[in-house]
């Protein structure tokens, strides 16, 4: 609550939270300052809000729950209700230097024509990503038989939002085939950041790619 | 309940046009023009902080405080304009008019035609939403308000709303939309024209000569009011508000008597509007609203915003608002979007079809005071001298009026 005049009388929702998601995290730390920015699935915004305090960047989201939206608003962010395929149709070209889909790509029904758009309307995508290739989801599948949980998205194959899963490997195919360039790699295991050397499918449970038009 | 409200206030009016005349869309003039209008909240220095409320189909000028002083009489938004409430009046200097063509003050058919001495009657031109729109734009000259903070307003205030932002984008820093279209809808406009059509067969109505005669077109007008409640309801809210619940009756009574609870709030809600409306008023706004057509005159409704790439957007909807259905508030903000505006939007989850803008209460404070909050701080809006916050948050708890009383104020 602040007492200053011309200040709000709403409670604030927590503007000074620094507990940002890892992957979060690592994709502000990709963004350059007073980038115009497009987060797409912001969820509730923290990404966004954290990037507008510390970085001044032009931020913009899309989100499609109602609680979602409502947070983000609360946040005094600009957002829109909306599902992320059809949402980026309406913008202009070029009309963003940073399109960020964090952990929605196991999500997506149509990811070539997501990744397109994202690279329509923005100069540079950012993506993160849970990886199934990881060797404890290998373990997982080979001694149990189950089909593993990704350890940075604990979510069974039969809970909604349907997700389909795949590896970082999986994601380096899928790119070449449809002409994106992946441009940095970060990769994190349970939330730090570590040295893959060439094992970057095998030791990281999540990935964070820039992406751009090859 | 009278605590959080902004107290007793009084309609004021403002005359204009009286030596020039006041040109329509339509080719035709008026001359003078009257507009009752409120003011709540006090402006700041630097004039920064005025919000224009504009009203919908049947609203007034009054849309919050104890009119007169009166504490039974409410304004039509009470829940929404006050001190601490989502338009902040300690905060803010809201501004509320009653829409040309109407019958709450300002210049309509049931006004005097200086020509003659008698009502207008059906000798009132024919108003559009950009001529109320540009009559309000002379009253916000008159309050020496270059700009508006926001212009804010749900259905046919929605209307106002997109009006202002399209064509008079240098006048205010945001729009709020809510529950509205930026172009009428062929649907829309068939249940304007079956109410058009019950005040026409009525023989009261007298091709709009009745004002000075004993019997007005109250049968006409009730049944008009009566489609249009129907049209502001969903299918589920009559479920949960009536079912098929017998009003005054054990059982079936095998006759033409109002027997369910669904006919009773119609006829009760059809004939209370006729001692508060004017059967001209009606037709004079429902025909307003009919012509609102944003994708003129280029096709493209992105075009319409060109020139508001300034203004920031809070576009609302409802789910279960099947008059103005939210694909047309989703087509609004694709076009906002391609333009380059800055547009937040919700389609908020609800049963209560298009009455919701006036009872999804909290939803709505939510939205309204943190995006309100957000422009306050973007637009670097100073407080008004002698502001200090309120310690606690108003409850805002929708028990503060019964539903039924803000339903029936509706639009």
């Amino acid at each position: 609550m602040s007492t200053q005049p011309g200040m709000s009388t709403q409670p604030a929702v927590s503007t000074q939270s620094p507990q940002l998601r890892a992957d979060l995290l690592a994709i502000a730390d990709l963004i350059e300052p007073g980038a115009r920015v497009l987060d797409i699935g912001c969820g509730d915004g923290a990404l966004l809000e954290y990037l507008r305090d510390r970085k001044q960047v032009k931020g913009r989201g899309i989100e499609l729950t109602e609680a979602g939206v409502l947070a983000c608003v609360r946040r005094g962010l600009s957002v829109r209700q909306g599902n992320v395929q059809e949402g980026l149709a309406d913008y202009p070209d070029q009309s963003f230097d940073i399109v960020i889909l964090s952990q929605t790509l196991p999500f997506l029904d149509d990811p070539a024509m997501v990744l397109s758009e994202m690279l329509r309307v923005g100069r540079t995508a950012i993506v993160s990503f849970s990886n199934w290739g990881h060797w404890r989801c290998r373990l997982e599948l080979l001694f149990t038989g189950c089909i593993p949980v990704a350890t940075d998205l604990p979510q069974q194959w039969y809970e909604s939002p349907r997700r389909q899963p795949f590896s970082v490997t999986d994601f380096a195919h899928f790119c070449q085939k449809i002409g994106i360039k992946i441009d940095r790699q970060i990769y994190m295991n349970r939330g730090l950041r570590v040295r893959t050397g060439r094992f970057k499918n095998l030791l990281s449970t999540t990935a964070v790619f820039t992406l751009q038009r090859a | 309940m009278t605590a959080h409200s902004v107290g007793p206030v009084y309609t004021q009016f403002f005359t204009f046009a009286e030596d020039e005349p006041f040109g329509l869309e339509s080719g035709e003039s008026l001359q003078p023009v009257t507009l009752a209008y409120e003011t709540y909240g006090v402006l700041n220095a630097d004039r920064s902080n005025a919000i224009l409320i504009c009203h919908a189909l049947s609203g007034s000028a009054h849309a919050a405080g104890e009119l007169d002083g009166d504490p039974t009489r409410l304004g039509w938004w009470e829940e929404t304009i006050g001190p601490g409430k989502a338009f902040d009046t300690d905060r803010f200097f809201v501004i509320c008019s009653n829409v040309i063509g109407s019958c709450y003050g300002s210049t309509g058919p049931a006004s005097i035609d200086p020509a003659t001495g008698k009502p207008y009657g059906l000798n009132f031109p024919v108003v559009t939403i950009g001529d109320m729109v540009r009559a309000q734009v002379k009253l916000i000259d008159h309050l020496g308000i270059d700009r508006l903070l926001c212009v804010a307003g749900g259905s046919m205030g929605g209307m106002q709303v997109l009006e202002w932002a399209a064509h008079h984008p240098q006048r205010l820093r945001a729009a709020i939309p809510i529950a509205t279209t930026a172009h009428h809808s062929p649907m829309l406009i068939a249940f304007s024209e079956v109410g058009r059509q019950a005040i026409y067969a009525d023989p009261a109505w007298n091709h709009g000569a009745y004002y000075d005669k004993a019997q007005k077109p109250d049968a006409g007008l009730a049944v008009a009011r009566m489609v249009g409640h129907i049209t502001y309801l969903s299918e589920e809210s009559m479920h949960l508000k009536f079912g098929r619940r017998l009003q005054g009756h054990e059982k079936y009574g095998y006759e033409f008597e109002t027997e369910f609870e669904v006919e009773s709030y119609l006829k009760y809600n059809g004939h209370k509007f006729t001692q508060r409306f004017d059967a001209n008023s009606y037709l004079y706004v429902t025909k307003a609203m009919d012509y609102f057509d944003l994708t003129q005159p280029t096709g493209s409704l992105a075009a319409a915003f060109a020139a508001s790439t300034h203004v920031k957007f809070l576009v609302i909807s409802f789910t279960s608002d099947w008059l103005y259905p939210s694909y047309h508030s989703k087509q609004l903000v694709s076009a906002l979007t391609a333009a380059g505006v800055d547009v937040t939007y919700l389609d908020v989850k609800s049963s209560w079809g298009h009455d919701a803008f006036l009872l999804e209460v909290e939803t709505m404070t939510n939205l309204l005071s943190s995006f309100l909050e957000r422009l306050v701080r973007e637009e670097r809006v100073a407080a008004p001298s002698g502001y200090t916050p309120r310690p606690h948050p108003i409850s805002r708890s929708n028990d503060l009026l019964p539903r039924t009383r803000l339903a029936d104020n509706l639009a």
